[in-house]
């Protein structure tokens, strides 16, 4: 075979990789959050908005679900320069991550705002609770618990999603993995320990949200069975 | 002819002590009643006799052969010869009245198809329930489900019938077409074990009564002795707040 | 804008759509084969997972870190671990090969917690009735537990199905001639990224959203059932 594991060629690069981790946390912290915020903005304006708004929103939700986020990100990277707008590589996928997290999003809390049910508020209304009574004590609870598990979730598989960003050179975990690669050649070593990292990163990510979810939210989510 | 006979027996639940040192003979043909509150651990008696909760110690027999249930004859042997109805029925949800009837004899105690639908259709009959050989559990009522888990149970030709409180989950209008079944069947002669809170009919149709309370058996005697001159100040003050 | 009407007609050649029809057959084979294989190994490995006997706990164990890390572990990094692993080991040349054992455990990993969860869904006393007339853990999953679950199992594992026809685009990173892939070749080849990457994100919704309404079809019919 010729060829030997030899994990102690790159164990002097860890400290490298590890920083990636750090820039790719922040990208999809970023990340989601806008997507958050957008997301909102759509999921009221499907709810609420007149028929021309909505169907632009479902329309731009269908558009965004049913294609690949990777790209997504090809087109804003290289089919915006076509009509001067050009973005660097962090900048690009940022805003791909958010286009594309918008859309489910709201989606998901499009679920929510339909999950309040009539009686809740009938209920609420006849204690004589004001408006926003109603919203702190009932309606956010609510939303809250329901919307905890599917947004955990989603925010999992944008931490994986992040490592899409090394295809366009960004030095997140796996970038840093791609250059280390390119000086040792030691292929094996270094994308398995990248493995690892990020399913260290996702494990504990899972264990906060959990925690999270339990004391804020009374919200529930496995971790493993 | 002894049927039953449990010796010196305890089981848990994880760390809850479900049966303690219970002790227990039936003869053949009798109609014994368990009764006690709640938790007393009279479900966890039948569920010991299928196999469904493992005996930490003591002996428990069939028809006078010892059973390890931790032995796979053994236990083909103990539940081959008893038949449990639950509380909550457990019909198969996916299949229809008559296949739920005829699974068991035909998948497990590979009997003749035939033979096994015939015989079916006869149980269904008798309790009533011939015109509804197509339906689904979901389309029938409390009662009638309650009415193919006894169908269910009688195909598999136990010696002895277990039956779990089978009417504490009906509304009230359906328990007595389900008691008169259970009537049809001890005038036949079949060894039944019921668990029940049905208590004019444990005073009308049991040979013998337990008593279970905390896991242990308190008392085993006529329904005269149980109901009318209790020996133990639990019994008569259980028997006080039912019969009220 | 006017490069774009300029390109269209040898954009639009016969060469290319071919070209492009054939690299969107790439990406379907690639998720339908992931999830068919996906599926006859998941359902195995969730029915060995839910054994109690205490023989197979190393069999228990190692399913569950299975399908833990396949999970955590981003598309690409899967890709190119197992690429570098069947390059050092001379296992085979081939990039759709590659392509298509990452896909298949990839797959396995997530649909057997899809079928496990609808296992799961089955109540207990399903399991108690049969257990009590002697069915064996084998008869009762077939004759009882199975039938019921399928409900709770086919719209998730159809969903994922569809997400997985995205996740195929990474495939491209190692030169699989999928739609993304074939994006990019087309981009190199000079035509406009506007056009190339457009097409190719119209592509995938055409090869998605059938698929999506048919799911959502599906769901509903299932539920009223």
């Amino acid at each position: 075979m010729g060829y030997t594991l030899i994990y102690s060629q790159v164990t002097e690069y860890i400290p490298y990789l590890l920083a990636g981790a750090w820039i790719s946390l922040q990208i999809v912290i970023l990340a989601f959050s806008a997507g958050m915020f957008f997301g909102l903005i759509l999921a009221s304006i499907r709810t609420f908005g007149n028929l021309t708004l909505r169907r632009t929103v479902i329309f731009y939700v269908t558009f965004f679900t049913n294609t690949p986020q990777l790209v997504q990100i090809y087109f804003l990277f290289f089919a915006l320069p076509e009509i001067g707008i050009l973005l660097s590589p962090f900048v690009a996928v940022l805003i791909g991550m958010t286009l594309n997290a918008a859309a489910y999003m709201c989606e998901i809390q499009r679920a929510g705002f339909l999950s309040i049910r009539q009686n809740e508020l009938d209920a609420a209304r006849t204690m004589s609770f004001s408006i926003v009574q109603q919203v702190r004590f009932v309606i956010l609870p609510h939303i809250m618990k329901v919307l905890f598990p599917p947004l955990s979730n989603h925010y999992i598989l944008m931490t994986l999603g992040t490592s899409m960003a090394a295809i366009f050179g960004v030095e997140e975990l796996t970038g840093r993995a791609f250059n280390i690669n390119a000086e040792t050649f030691r292929s094996v070593e270094i994308f398995s320990i990248t493995a690892l990292v990020y399913i260290i990163i996702t494990f504990i990510a899972t264990l906060l949200l959990a925690i999270i979810g339990k004391y804020f939210f009374k919200a529930k989510i496995r971790i493993i069975q | 002819m002894q049927q039953i006979k449990i010796s010196e027996s305890h089981a848990y639940y994880g760390d809850l002590h479900v049966l303690n040192n219970v002790s227990l003979s039936i003869d053949k043909g009798e109609i014994i009643s368990i009764i006690g509150p709640s938790g007393s651990g009279k479900s966890s008696l039948l569920k010991l006799l299928v196999g469904l909760l493992l005996p930490k110690s003591g002996t428990i027999s069939i028809s006078n052969k010892i059973i390890d249930y931790t032995n796979k004859a053994h236990l083909n042997y103990a539940r081959n010869k008893t038949a449990i109805v639950f509380q909550q029925f457990n019909l198969f949800e996916n299949m229809n009245v008559l296949k739920n009837v005829c699974i068991a004899p035909y998948k497990i105690q590979k009997r003749n198809k035939e033979e096994v639908e015939e015989q079916a259709i006869k149980l269904l009959d008798k309790v009533g329930l011939k015109n509804k050989l197509n339906s689904y559990p979901d389309e029938l009522s409390g009662g009638q489900q309650q009415r193919v888990a006894i169908a269910r149970a009688l195909c598999l030709n136990p010696e002895i019938l277990l039956l779990d409180e089978i009417t504490s989950a009906l509304d009230p209008e359906l328990v007595k077409e389900v008691l008169d079944t259970i009537r049809v069947l001890a005038s036949e002669g079949m060894t039944m074990l019921i668990v029940s809170h049905e208590m004019v009919f444990v005073k009308e149709l049991s040979n013998k009564v337990v008593f279970m309370d905390e896991g242990a058996i308190v008392d085993f005697d006529t329904p005269q002795n149980i109901f009318e001159s209790p020996k133990h100040f639990r019994i008569a003050d259980f028997v006080s707040k039912i019969l009220k | 804008m006017d490069r774009l009407i300029q390109e269209l007609p040898s954009f639009l050649s016969i060469w290319n759509i071919i070209f492009l029809l054939k690299a969107m057959g790439v990406t379907f084979l690639l998720s339908l084969i992931g999830c068919l294989v996906g599926f006859s190994l998941g359902t195995l490995l969730a029915i060995f997972r839910k054994t109690k006997s205490a023989l197979l706990i190393p069999l228990r164990i190692l399913i569950v870190i299975y399908t833990e890390i396949f999970r955590r572990i981003p598309f690409l990094v899967s890709l190119l671990l197992i690429f570098y692993i069947f390059q050092i080991g001379k296992i085979t040349d081939s990039l759709f090969i590659i392509a298509i054992v990452t896909v298949c455990l990839i797959a396995t990993a997530f649909i057997s917690e899809i079928v496990r969860s609808g296992l799961e869904s089955v109540s207990q006393t399903q399991w108690d009735a049969a257990k009590a007339m002697n069915f064996s853990y084998y008869e009762t999953l077939k004759e009882v537990i199975f039938p019921q679950a399928w409900k709770v199992i086919f719209p998730p594992a159809f969903s994922f199905f569809i997400l997985f026809i995205k996740d195929t685009a990474l495939a491209s990173q190692i030169g699989v001639m999928e739609l993304t892939f074939a994006g990019k070749v087309l981009n190199n080849k000079g035509f406009s990224p506007i056009l190339v990457f457009g097409t190719v994100l119209i592509l995938y919704f055409i090869l998605s959203f059938p698929l999506d309404r048919f799911g959502k079809y599906m769901e509903r019919k299932y539920a009223t059932n």
